[in-house]
């Protein structure tokens, strides 16, 4: 038996013939007679460059095949085929890219596929690569945290005039610079952009990022290091599902720990910038509220925008108490959140964290009388189901 | 290193032709900012241009970066300078300069000829906008109201395209020229823009629809013969505005398709089968598919004027210098230089329609209409495929390319839909049927009420089925400003 591929076809219902997508492909794997325009299964290499310029919303159209359907079929088709019933290959994106396996890993705990909320704004991608990387100029750098052991960096960078459009959520690639080895350069490392898409000052379209300074690691010390007006190469942006809802009425349900408070700084400046109605829930874990990047700022937000739950696991005097603790806790509140669908959950943080914000939640929806893997898989599968650790 | 993908926001023009180490076009172009504004301004309705449209802007000219979506206010749209990236060492592609490097500067023998070609495509593009400035007041909807904002912004940068070519190549007549673009227009009668097409009215969204997909796909035909041209830049500049102009395509494909659909949909539910029962559809609060059919007829024998004399010399002479193309010539499989094929052109001889063979080099126009004709059958076969599923029997018919029209052999003649040739008085008894009246007219115009609740629509349109830019049946895609 074949194994199973994914194929790129084209709604021929949706389509208005305007070969826009043949004409921008670089690999000629489009081509059209008088009735459809169809792809090549042969040459088409997933490099995306036809999807943004289609008009119509049909060319972001796959199949799962074990045959792939010919292009005289696919020139005869009035309409979409079916999605057979195929198990498909575990994959997220192209599995041969580096970044985007890295992402897929990050992405793991969700239990399967990413998907973006429905109301997501469309995320740019890869728009800067290894072989041409943006160069960014550094803008400022400070410490966030007061514990000796804890040094994390709240770092600001400049695109200057070139464009980077980012969304909430995605993540950058940074190249330190030198040499491995081996003599090739190093391959970027990824961060998540803790700054809001029109900027972390609004309309200068600048980008922060949340760093800590790991021993002997060689991108974080590079980061933490780095003086302002320095220059740094960016590569991305990258991710294209882990993103906030557009939608005012939607709920945020925030979990996480250390520097994966990244993301969540984004969601919360922009829903705070845009006057989103629908609030938000934080669970944030640290080891004391010295370690815990942005405790200042974050006490400034108001509750009724971003309920929060900081919880610390080596404060002085108190119990240890970690962030699935604190969601036991609050099981009844945590509780009609899973139940509301406006709410969209946001996991990010150490890979640790994932098997007791499971336990918590298997815990919580047994007492509402659900399956948690069941309800989880709705969620990730309508876009409300988020886990990007590391 | 000048960065050519990527547009530059480093001046007041978004730009990736590098504006802001041209001074002296920078200037030239910041001076004609002011007017286009000004234009701008005067010509939409105030609370649209304060509301928050969800439009699609270029942020690199390469395929990731030119479909970005976000909120933005009308005047606030970043209108640039946009070419398609160069292509290295591109040879002039026909006529007599074959394959020779393509020019990067104007040649001083094309230079009037190819100044009349940008001017001519460059009026087209301000006169559609003159002519939908009062259809956001009717939209039928927030979705609808989009795309006719950004079918706009994007005529508008249209022009800023064409502004840039005179302002940089031509010098001063350039630059009055460009001046001028601001002065005509649409309907004007000391002024009026250039092609008459371009001065009718565009009453309702109907002809909205019907324009977009029949007129604009005339501009897209002209684009697509100008983007052949030796002429680098007008080449280059031309590429890149057919990929917004395939928006526009979609505008008036989709939007007479929907409006077919919600006549369908009114019709099987209140059990009408007969297509012509006029008055009962009409009461349902849809428009009846015959008179869809008569703004058809009126829509593409407008266009089809827009092709010029079927023989022509001057457009001989515009192939034979290397100025403009034929549609799609790089895939035409033959010399390119046309000094001996023929090609067969219609016209009239004793009274009778034939076809006779004429020198290809003078039947240009002709070729690029019948290009258009194919094109442009291509989505009335769609709109009958979902008639034919509803199972409704009617067809809409593309009327005889000799029926109703002003330019060309046929302007001496009265022909009907079918192709035959009929006197002056039977067409004007009968042209009621063919096409539309005043009455039919105050019927749609009736319709046209505004729906502007997000996800809801006019009873004589359906839902699209895809949002743009894959958002949900609900999403808010304009935020009105409500003064």
């Amino acid at each position: 038996m074949n194994v199973p591929i994914k194929q790129h076809l084209i709604d021929p219902e949706i389509c208005i013939r305007c070969y826009t997508c043949e004409m921008s492909c670089p690999i000629n794997a489009i081509e059209h007679d008088d009735n459809n325009v169809v792809v090549n299964v042969d040459i088409c290499n997933f490099c995306m460059d036809c999807i943004p310029v289609c008009p119509t919303g049909s060319i972001d159209e796959w199949r799962v095949v074990e045959t792939p359907y010919t292009l005289e079929e696919q020139y005869a088709m009035e309409e979409l085929p079916e999605q057979q019933d195929i198990e498909a290959a575990p994959e997220e994106e192209a599995g041969a890219d580096p970044i985007a396996a890295l992402l897929a890993e990050a992405h793991k705990g969700a239990g399967g596929k990413a998907r973006a909320p429905v109301s997501a704004a469309k995320a740019a991608v890869n728009m800067y690569n290894l072989g041409r990387p943006a160069a960014m100029k550094v803008q400022g750098n400070y410490r966030l945290t007061d514990d000796p052991e804890h040094d994390v960096r709240h770092i600001i960078l400049d695109p200057g005039a070139l464009p980077f459009p980012v969304l909430e959520g995605q993540s950058v690639g940074i190249i330190p610079p030198g040499t491995d080895g081996e003599g090739n350069a190093h391959l970027p490392r990824l961060y998540s952009i803790s700054s809001p898409r029109d900027g972390e000052r609004a309309g200068y379209h600048n980008i922060s990022l949340t760093v800590k300074r790991e021993e002997g690691g060689l991108a974080s010390n590079y980061l933490c290091d780095l003086e302002q007006g320095a220059s740094v190469n960016v590569t991305g942006p990258f991710g294209a599902t882990f993103l906030m809802p557009s939608r005012s009425e939607a709920h945020l349900l925030l979990i996480c720990t250390g520097t994966g408070s990244a993301p969540m700084r984004a969601f919360t400046m922009q829903r705070q910038r845009t006057g989103a109605t629908g609030g938000m829930t934080m669970f944030f874990g640290a080891r004391t509220p010295e370690s815990l990047p942005y405790f200042g700022p974050l006490k400034k937000v108001p509750q009724n925008l971003l309920k929060q739950h900081l919880v610390f696991s080596r404060q002085p005097g108190t119990q240890k108490e970690y962030v699935q603790d604190r969601i036991l806790a609050e099981q009844d509140s945590v509780a009609e959140l899973l139940g509301n669908e406006n709410t969209h959950i946001y996991i990010c943080g150490l890979r640790g964290m994932e098997e007791g914000v499971e336990r918590a939640m298997t815990s919580i929806a047994e007492s509402m009388g659900e399956q948690w893997i069941a309800l989880r898989d709705t969620m990730r599968e309508e876009g409300r189901y988020h886990v990007e650790t590391y | 290193m000048l960065d050519l993908i990527n547009v530059s926001y480093d001046t007041q023009i978004p730009n990736n032709v590098g504006l802001s180490e041209d001074k002296k076009v920078l200037k030239a172009l910041e001076k004609w900012h002011p007017g286009y504004i000004n234009w701008w301004n005067d010509l939409i309705p105030q609370n649209f241009q304060e509301s928050m449209v969800y439009l699609r802007t270029a942020v690199s000219v390469d395929p990731k970066g030119w479909a970005k979506f976000d909120y933005v206010k009308m005047p606030e749209y970043r209108w640039g300078v946009l070419l398609a990236p160069a292509v290295e060492d591109r040879k002039i592609p026909m006529g007599e300069h074959l394959g020779e490097p393509a020019w990067q500067e104007v040649p001083g023998e094309y230079r009037n000829m190819l100044k009349r070609l940008i001017v001519i495509q460059g009026d087209t593009e301000p006169g559609s906008v003159e002519q939908q400035r009062f259809l956001g007041l009717t939209a039928p909807s927030l979705y609808d109201m989009r795309n006719l904002f950004q079918v706009n912004v994007e005529e508008g940068r249209h022009l800023w395209a064409m502004v840039y070519l005179l302002q940089k190549y031509f010098g001063r007549d350039g630059r009055e020229e460009a001046d001028d673009l601001l002065v005509r227009s649409s309907g004007s009668d000391d002024s009026p823009r250039m092609l008459g097409a371009f001065n009718e009215e565009t009453p309702d969204w109907l002809s909205f629809f019907m324009f977009t997909y029949f007129t604009d796909r005339d501009g897209k035909m002209q684009l697509e013969s100008l983007a052949q041209s030796g002429f680098d830049p007008l080449s280059r500049t031309c590429r890149f505005m057919l990929t917004e102009e395939a928006h526009h395509m979609f505008v008036g494909e989709t939007g007479v398709g929907r409006t077919i659909q919600a006549t369908l949909e009114a019709m099987a539910k209140h059990g009408i089968t007969d297509p012509y029962d006029i008055n009962k559809i009409r009461d349902l609060g849809v428009i009846d598919l015959p008179t869809m059919q008569k703004k058809l007829n009126l829509h593409y024998t407008l266009s089809l004027d827009l092709f010029g004399q079927e023989v022509s010399t001057n457009a001989a002479n515009a192939f034979n210098s290397g100025v403009k193309g034929r549609y799609m010539e790089q895939r035409i499989d033959d010399d390119h230089k046309l000094q001996n094929d023929t090609y067969a052109v219609t016209s009239i001889k004793d009274g009778k329609i034939v076809t006779e063979d004429v020198p290809a080099l003078t039947a240009i126009n002709m070729r690029l209409r019948d290009d258009y004709v194919r094109d442009a059958a291509g989505g009335v076969g769609r709109w009958n495929k979902q008639i034919e599923k509803a199972g409704v029997n009617f067809q809409f018919k593309m009327p005889h390319e000799g029926f109703h029209r002003q330019i060309g052999v046929f302007s001496a003649v009265a022909v009907d839909p079918d192709g035959q040739i009929i006197s002056a008085e039977e067409f004007q008894k009968r042209q009621d049927e063919w096409l539309p009246t005043k009455a039919d007219g105050d019927y749609i115009q009736s319709l046209m009420k505004p729906c502007y609740e997000p996800g809801k629509y006019a009873s004589w349109i359906a839902a699209p089925k895809v949002g743009i830019d894959n958002k949900p049946g609900d999403f808010e895609y304009v935020k009105l400003h409500m003064a």
